[in-house]
């Protein structure tokens, strides 16, 4: 077995979208100024609700739903606690990535009476599409063929948010209130209801790539299954700048560095060696990028003299 | 005819506090008004409760006739009322155009039509020729330009009130100037301006009707015509306004030398260029000049803020060039910094804090390195009383004090350290006449008790009622050096435009 092959690269792409789909979330948030560290408690609801959506109606599309809809009732608890209570934002992030990971696994316990993971060989994952045309390409048709829909959704949704954030009004508005929050509030924007929008939106975002995590490749779910995803995903947004295509960028390497991680073990590395790889590469990057960092918008809000 | 704007008696009251009592105010069409009044008189709630951002207690706001209600700043901007306010509300990521239509932005499909936005700002530009560049980005423009962009803001917005907060405050002379045309000129285009001010010269170059207020009550409304800067000071103030003390002769030996220093030796255009001045005992002097062209740097030289490239400086004929800033200060070189948020304060920390600043290290003050806090209180409660600051505790966060209040407490400690040699570097921006008096009388009190003071300040009436000698500062040079009785504020603004000294001054640009 080869270190990089052609395998290597279709997985890195699966790996990507939950990634992409939680950066963007993050991304979102970061944009209006509230710093989301909750995104893997996030991810971990989506993946759950998702799994209980499909165990409950046997459908792929409302397992989907579900998952975003659990992961948009989390987004509300955090959008509620940071924005009406003005709580600190990083707080609250901790405490919901803890709260989710609490929960599900009390529900995981409560709903299906089982412990540590939950698999049901008669739950239907999700679909892989072959696109007409591309499939047949060679070499790159495998590549970008044959994935869940869920990776399209990704890519596509980086490139939406590029369009919404740079070309609309909306979008505009968006980025003003996370530039200059008491600016935006003397033009007379609705600052609370972008605000939470934007948290919302990133429930949505985090969902879906939960839905990934958990009907994507195997359909199960496991507790504490986001492994961390949640926190790459945060370090894929501030190396991308929160800016959706460096995100794309950001996410595709990391989402190389996750497919490689699990093929090095193949080469007997130890797990444990492997699995720092994505955070060693973070660390190096964001040694070149540390000067960069403020059009994330988390460096405060700018004072005016 | 009707009035575009009647408030009527106005009243807003916080908890006991009156800070609006039955205040009224009329505006025509093409009218400009000034409301005058010291820090704290009510001037700025007043435009609070007209812009929504504040309900009245009691009272009624009439719009060309009509009773209105607003209910936050929405209602104001809806009906025709722009506020450009004394903090700028600018995003400067932004372009100058994005900044000007944000909230109303042209669009198509929610589509956000930038050139369209840089068209519509262009077409402003030119009908009220205000000139900015559109497709700047914000943060990168002047603070001349930046308070450009907000008024193009609130004429963007349709406004026909304009109210100004403190406009001139941070402008240098010659964007004032511009700033007041600008004024008169929206005015001659059927815009009402309400100025906010206690700028009393400015009031009398643009203002038609003058509103006096003075603890929360209106003390006079008069017309331009028929009033002068001195009754308008007096009903600010509520007193009449003392002349400063008597100058006593002093004939002082030389106290701080400074020989040729250079900052930026190897720029082409250095910072400070080879500048030379002595302040002797019992002397006051001025440094004029339109800000940037270097005062900031000979202060920070001196204090030993800034290390100098050449040249030396000399306190006592000892030469201090590359010493510390706390060998400096304790060597006799006390600092009133001309940023008060940048050097002179730390806003999160209390006000005694804020005193105890340099003081620290004294012996009174601490035993064994543990500050003695209580000794401390004692002397920061009679700088409070001495100099009138208004706080509510002296454990209140610095930051909460109002700007001129704070610089009362950063003169106060300055000037309670004794030092033969004081920086005294805008020593009055952002205060009210009644401190500026007091701190104006301070300053002299030390000229005559023998010691020297370096007065740095924008403001040029400033310098000349002090100053015993006046140096002009012009791209990092000493332009000129004018005797107190030689200057003249012609012969200075010469100066300070970059003429010589002999040139004739009537056609060079007015900058006073």
């Amino acid at each position: 077995m080869d270190l990089f092959d052609y395998s290597l690269f279709i997985s890195a792409i699966r790996m990507v979208s939950p990634i992409l789909l939680a950066a963007l979330g993050g991304a979102l948030c970061a944009r209006v100024g509230i710093f989301n560290v909750g995104l893997e408690g996030l991810i971990l609801a989506g993946a759950f609700s998702a799994i209980v959506g499909n165990h409950y109606s046997g459908s792929v599309f409302v397992a989907v739903l579900s998952g975003a809809a659990g992961a948009v009732l989390v987004s509300l608890l955090f959008g509620i606690v940071t924005i009406k209570f003005k709580a600190n934002a990083i707080v609250a992030g901790i405490a919901v990535n803890f709260l989710v990971l609490g929960l599900t696994t009390f529900l995981l316990r409560a709903l299906f009476d089982v412990k540590g993971a939950y698999y049901d060989k008669n739950m239907e994952g999700l679909p892989k599409w072959d696109i007409p045309l591309i499939e047949h390409i060679p070499v790159i048709g495998k590549l970008i063929s044959g994935h869940s829909p869920l990776v399209y959704i990704a890519f596509l949704a980086a490139i939406l948010l590029y369009v919404y954030l740079y070309r609309t009004v909306a979008g505009f508005r968006l980025l003003a209130v996370g530039k200059n929050l008491s600016a935006s509030k003397s033009m007379g924007l609705k600052v609370t209801a972008i605000q939470y929008g934007a948290v919302l939106m990133s429930g949505v975002l985090c969902g879906l790539a939960g839905a990934q995590l958990s009907l994507g490749q195997v359909t199960m779910f496991t507790e504490g299954m986001t492994a961390g995803r949640g926190f790459i995903a945060l370090v894929a947004m501030m190396l991308g700048q929160s800016h959706p295509i460096g995100i794309l960028g950001s996410s595709m390497l990391f989402g190389l560095m996750d497919a490689l991680s699990v093929r090095l073990q193949g080469f007997s590395v130890p797990t444990q060696f492997t699995a720092m790889l994505p955070y060693l590469i973070t660390i190096i990057a964001m040694f070149f990028l540390k000067d960069k960092g403020s059009d994330s918008q988390l460096s405060g809000q700018q004072s005016t003299r | 005819m009707t009035y575009r704007l009647e408030m009527n008696d106005m009243t807003k009251k916080y908890g006991d506090f009156l800070a609006n009592d039955g205040v009224s105010i009329k505006l025509k069409k093409g009218e400009v008004l000034a409301i005058v009044g010291e820090n704290g008189a009510g001037k700025t709630t007043l435009m609070r409760m007209l812009y929504g951002l504040e309900q009245p207690t009691s009272g009624e706001i009439f719009l060309n006739g009509k009773s209105v209600h607003f209910t936050g700043p929405e209602d104001g901007i809806e009906h025709g009322i722009g506020m450009v306010h004394q903090h700028f509300m600018l995003f400067p990521d932004f372009t100058v155009a994005e900044n000007i239509v944000i909230g109303r932005e042209p669009k198509s499909y929610g589509f956000f039509n930038r050139k369209a936005a840089s068209e519509a700002v262009q077409k402003l530009v030119e009908q009220y020729r205000i000139s900015v560049n559109p497709a700047r980005k914000a943060g990168d423009c002047s603070v001349g330009e930046q308070q450009r962009i907000e008024i193009l803001k609130v004429l963007y917005q349709g406004a026909d009130i304009i109210i100004l907060d403190e406009p001139t405050a941070v402008l240098t002379p010659a964007e004032v100037d511009e700033l007041l045309n600008t004024v008169r000129f929206l005015a001659s285009q059927g815009k009402s301006i309400i100025l906010i001010t206690h700028k009393l010269r400015e009031v009398m170059k643009v203002a038609d009707q003058i509103t006096v207020l003075r603890n929360g009550r209106v003390t006079g409304q008069v017309k331009k015509a028929e009033t002068t800067a001195d009754e308008l000071a007096q009903l600010m103030v509520g007193r009449e306004l003392q002349e400063l003390s008597e100058r006593d002769q002093l004939e002082g030996a030389p106290l701080l030398e400074v020989k040729e220093i250079t900052i930026g030796i190897n720029s082409s255009k250095p910072v400070l260029d080879n500048v030379s001045l002595m302040v002797n005992r019992g002397e006051i002097l001025g440094i004029a000049g339109v800000s940037g062209n270097g005062q900031s740097e000979l202060i920070q030289a001196i204090s030993g803020l800034k290390k100098v490239d050449a040249g030396s400086i000399l306190l006592d004929s000892k030469d201090v060039t590359g010493t510390t800033v706390a060998f400096r200060r304790n060597a006799g070189i006390s600092h009133i910094p001309e940023d008060r948020y940048l050097w002179g304060a730390a806003k999160e920390g209390s006000i005694v804090d804020n005193g105890l600043m340099g003081y620290y290290k004294q012996k009174k003050f601490n035993r064994n390195s543990v500050l003695l806090k209580n000794a401390f209180r004692s002397k920061v409660s009679g700088w409070i009383s001495r100099f009138e600051i208004k706080a509510a505790s002296m454990d209140d966060q610095a930051g909460n004090l109002s700007g001129g209040n704070l610089q009362k407490l950063i003169v106060a400690r300055e000037l309670g350290f004794e030092t033969d040699f004081l920086i005294a570097a805008e020593p009055t921006r952002g205060v009210d006449i009644g401190a500026m008096e007091y701190i104006h009388e301070a300053l002299l009190a030390k000229r005559n008790n023998g010691d020297g003071i370096l007065l740095v300040s924008s403001e040029l009436s400033e310098i000349m009622a002090l100053s015993d000698r006046i140096a002009v500062m012009y791209e990092g040079k000493i332009a000129g050096l004018l005797d107190r009785k030689d200057a003249t504020e012609e012969k200075l603004s010469v100066l300070m435009a970059g003429g010589k000294e002999n040139e004739a001054s009537k056609n060079t640009a007015a900058i006073v």
